[in-house]
């Protein structure tokens, strides 16, 4: 199959590959450039383990050709640490409230809060819970994802006044 | 060597995080920064991917199957079918049950999304691609779904492979559709209770196709090193052991050539117990070739042919006196077990732990019999999140509990509490046989009435009913009580195995010199690097961070029967702690000689051996561990390693009261869940937290079984739910607040007191959810209505009584 060239901006680095015009951009990051955080649930948009971030948008990264992806900037749960390493107020907040256990809706879900903190810096419970309705979690009941969102919000409001 | 700062006794503890403390996951940094290690995540050298031709219909006999417009595709590496397994004997596997399960449809396929060839090409795509060249020619066979009609006289026939076979692993056939009738209990002695009572309840209960549904899908990479003659899968095994000891029997391939692996599993629920065909076809496709190969199945196939659960209609007679003392419990269940029998049972338990359905109630006598049947389904019958069949049991003996007290027009909490068995009364032995280890019903009943004030809530309906008879209001309010009683953590050797293979578990650890250690385990799950460094911290005074946890590699762990039925805790957890013990033996020994007393001058403090009556002659097990390696001791091998195999000497009884309130919307069907309190009883905890997070887990999957999922089947055949556009997983919106609770009866013969949790909340939760339902059209005349309890037949049921506008 006849094959297209792509240039994107992946946590933060440039990338250039050339693939089949049809490979979805969760294979593209998972099997080309070696990123497996982002997983594959359904590959029907359902479960949103795929979510990733594409130029400040949450998007279901098996539901997106690699080519609507050229030329934009993605985000993976790679590269949502802070460069120096440590973890990002919403990945410690996951884990200081017990916000995962399997462990593979996860990197999705803290994808989208991630981005759903940005749109709106202090939701409510409410607001989270339909903020993240597009994220399946089968092991959780949410609640403490809900939890651990809300913390990572306080946390964040609360760095952003201070600086 | 004693360089501590005299902690007090207090932070000496506080410094183990043993038992009770809610310790922060050590799974969870890899897993939020996306470096878990799942199967998919895999990709070895000239790794292959294979994909499966699946069948279209659900019964047809296949006429010819044409590969080679695909073997000319470039990437296509070869095409399987069971003509090629045949010469190796590998087209049929055995099932967990005793039956036979074809690895690539053998001239029939019984079930939609049969396994049919096996595809084998460089890359997923092209795999995928060439899954739709294989031409497959069938002549479509007459369709039985329906378990209630598989053995009508003219019932078409679906297994030919075993058409003579009258006898079945467990028990004569009467029926060419039939798999096994299993019964227990007291037949004639359950008739006379019936016949003689004052009030009989009777209802057809079912409980629908379900699936466990993980997020992430089934499958392996295999890895045939033909140098070293060396066979490795890596997948999403629940018991790696049990696979690799299945495997070396179907292949031939001694079982010190296979190596299993299970890496991080993302959720399993029970769907990942069994052994698939894509499992078999990949380990021989890397045989053959000799090249890694990955088999994935996408959600899809996931939903429609890996194991699915329940499918069980229970039949359910209740006698009782007059004023509400139960005398006697009969019920038969049809089980649907789809064209082959898969069951993850232990061997002699064909419905699994099904005459548990006594539940929590001192009831005389019970019988149960249970009917297995071939439909043209998928295989399965898996325990989603529950022990095998509990919660078909639980649901049975609490929806009928409600039909009865309907029946005596008594409230059903308290018909409930009349009925428990006595605290005083455990060790109980059920009219079934089961030998109940604790409990304290009425004490935990009574707490969960009093924190939801049951009271004002019946006021409150009370108040609704007669504002909706007025016109008020078009909203029903239901309450649901539901109290379960478990069984898990098999199990005794002596009457539970697995293929032969006892239900054991096991854990081997070895004490590093400097005082850390490392742990190996024979079962795998999310969790336990966690908590049974908890078990082992509190057991040999070493903290919890110092210890790590390693499991799910045959060739390092010591063999073990895997996760599901809640056994980890019940059983992997009493095998960390007596492997713990085995360490602070030697430690004694050690101690003893160095302080130079007699071991029985020490007693055990923490994380030390001190000299009794005289505290401040101790030595720590950091101390021990170190004096292990660097004394000669007269009459001690040096080194401080210890395993230990677990056989338990009963089961586990988890227990909990349940307590829902819906309101009904009678014009949509619209169900909200306004409140759901749990109050689980676990025994021993090991890690607050994780409990906790384990309920909020296992009430969301049971919310999705009450109120939505549905594998059914249309009349010919096709499976309707088989994608997660049309099969119900909630979101974080539909999903309630949990508000959780406790009360802690340790088992008795648990090293440590834990009974297991991970299951309870689904045993409990579907009878709940159901039972509110249901209570809110009680006054209208309703007894039952079957699950799942979605909008549409929420609505029909209203209708039904005539309650809606139209």
């Amino acid at each position: 199959m006849s094959k297209i060239d792509v240039e994107m901006t992946v946590n933060g680095e440039a990338v250039t590959a050339s693939v089949e015009p049809r490979t979805l951009l969760i294979h593209f990051l998972r099997e080309h450039l070696n990123l497996t955080g982002a997983h594959i649930g359904c590959e029907t948009s359902h479960c949103g383990a795929c979510t990733v971030d594409l130029n400040g948008r949450s998007v279901k990264s098996c539901s997106v050709f690699v080519g609507q992806a050229a030329g934009k900037s993605v985000t993976t749960i790679e590269g949502i640490a802070h460069p120096d390493g440590t973890l990002h107020a919403i990945q410690e907040a996951f884990r200081q409230h017990h916000g995962l256990q399997c462990g593979f809706c996860t990197p999705g879900m803290i994808t989208r809060a991630y981005r759903l903190l940005q749109e709106n810096p202090s939701p409510s419970d409410e607001e989270i819970r339909y903020g993240i309705s597009g994220n399946l979690c089968r092991c959780t009941g949410y609640q403490n994802i809900v939890k651990a969102i809300r913390a990572a919000a306080t946390e964040l409001s609360a760095k952003e006044a201070a600086e | 060597m004693n360089v501590e700062t005299n902690p007090s006794r207090e932070e000496r503890i506080g410094k183990l995080q043993g038992l009770g403390s809610s310790r922060k996951r050590v799974e969870d940094a890899r897993f939020t920064q996306g470096k878990g290690n799942y199967v998919d995540d895999m990709k070895l050298p000239g790794m292959l991917h294979g994909d499966f031709v699946r069948s279209p219909y659900g019964h047809a006999r296949i006429k010819s199957i044409n590969a080679e417009a695909v073997l000319a595709v470039e990437g296509v590496v070869a095409v399987l079918t069971a003509a090629d397994l045949k010469p190796l004997n590998l087209h049929y596997m055995p099932t967990l049950a005793g039956d036979v399960q074809a690895v690539l449809a053998d001239e029939k396929v019984l079930f939609q999304n049969q396994e049919v060839a096996f595809v084998l090409a460089t890359d997923r795509y092209v795999a995928a691609d060439a899954v739709e060249l294989v031409e497959v020619e069938y002549e479509e066979l007459p369709v039985i779904n329906d378990p209630f009609k598989a053995m009508d006289a003219d019932a078409p026939l679906l297994r030919e492979d075993i058409k003579d076979k009258t006898e079945g692993a467990h028990g004569p056939r009467r029926h060419h559709n039939h798999i096994f009738l299993w019964e227990e209990g007291d037949k004639a002695g359950t008739e006379q209770a019936l016949a003689d009572a004052e009030v009989v309840a009777e209802e057809l209960i079912s409980y629908q196709r379900v699936h466990p549904c993980p997020l992430e899908t089934c499958g392996c990479v295999a890895s045939m090193d033909k140098i070293n003659g060396k066979l490795t899968l890596w997948g999403t095994f629940q018991a790696p052991h049990a696979v690799r000891t299945v495997a070396s029997l179907i292949t031939n391939i001694p079982e010190h050539n296979i190596r299993i692996v299970s890496p991080d599993i993302g959720g399993g629920f029970g769907n990942k117990v069994g052994v698939y065909p894509g499992y078999i076809c990949a380990a021989v496709a890397s045989i053959v070739t000799g090249k890694p190969v990955k088999w994935v199945e996408d959600r899809i196939e996931n939903l429609t042919s890996t194991a699915f659960a329940r499918d069980y209609h229970m039949t359910g007679k209740i006698a009782a006196t007059r004023d509400g003392k139960i005398t006697g419990l009969s019920c038969h269940v049809l089980a649907d077990h789809g064209a082959l029998d898969a069951c993850a049972d232990p061997t002699k338990f064909p419905a699994g732990f099904f005459h548990i359905c006594t539940g929590s109630y001192d009831i005389p006598v019970a019988y149960v019999g249970v009917d297995g049947v071939y439909t043209n389904k998928a295989p399965g019958g898996v325990a989603y999140r529950c022990s095998f069949r509990v919660t078909e049991a639980a649901y049975m003996i609490e929806r009928l509990i409600d039909v009865l007290a309907r029946k005596l027009d008594m409230d059903p909490a308290e018909l409930r509490v009349k009925n428990f068995i006595a605290k005083e009364q455990f060790p109980y032995t059920s009219a079934l046989g089961w030998e109940y280890d604790s409990g304290d019903y009425h004490t935990a009943m009574t707490k969960a009435l009093e924190t939801v004030d049951y009271k004002a809530l019946r006021a409150e309906q009370a108040d609704n009913r007669a504002a909706f008879d007025r016109g008020e209001t078009r909203s029903l309010m239901g309450i649901g009580v539901a109290f379960f009683t478990e069984i898990v953590g098999a199990g005794p050797v002596k009457n539970c195995d697995i293929l032969g293979l006892g239900m054991f578990d096991s854990c081997e650890i070895r004490i590093h010199p400097t005082g850390s250690a490392i742990a190996r385990l024979g079962t795998i799950s999310q969790g336990h690097a966690t908590t049974f460094a908890q078990i082992l911290a509190s057991e040999i005074g070493i903290p919890a961070e110092d210890i790590t946890l390693e499991e799910g590699d045959t060739d390092t762990a010591p063999y073990g029967l895997g996760t599901y039925g809640s056994r980890s805790t019940p059983v992997a957890g009493a095998a960390t702690a007596m492997a713990g013990r085995k360490i602070r033996a030697k430690a004694q020994m050690i101690a003893a000689y160095l302080l130079e007393v007699h071991e029985d001058d020490l007693e055990w403090d923490v994380d030390r051996f001190q000299i009794k009556g005289n505290p401040e002659a101790h030595k720590t097990m950091k101390e021990l561990a170190f004096a292990a390696y660097n004394q000669a001791i007269p009459g001690l091998e040096p080194g401080l390693e210890a395993v230990s195999y677990y056989d338990p000497p009963n089961m586990t009884y988890p227990f909990g009261a349940y307590i829902c309130v819906v309101d009904i919307d009678v014009d949509t069907g619209v169900t909200d869940v306004r409140r759901f309190y749990a109050l689980d009883d676990c025994g021993t905890r090991i890690n607050p937290m994780i409990i906790e997070g384990q309920v909020h887990g296992g009430l969301t999957e049971a919310l999705a079984i009450a109120m939505g999922q549905d594998v059914s089947y249309d009349e010919i055949g096709n499976v309707k739910g088989g994608s997660l556009m049309d099969f119900f997983l909630p979101t974080a919106v539909e999903t309630p607040f949990w508000e959780t609770d406790h009360t802690v009866t340790p088992s008795p013969h648990h090293p440590i007191g834990a009974k297991g949790v991970g299951e309870s909340p689904n045993v409990g939760g579907v009878p709940a959810f159901s039972n509110a339902v249901n209570d809110a059209f009680a006054h209208k005349g309703l007894t039952h209505t079957q699950m799942p309890h979605d909008h549409w037949r929420v609505w029909k049921t209203a209708q039904r009584l005539g309650l809606t506008g139209a």
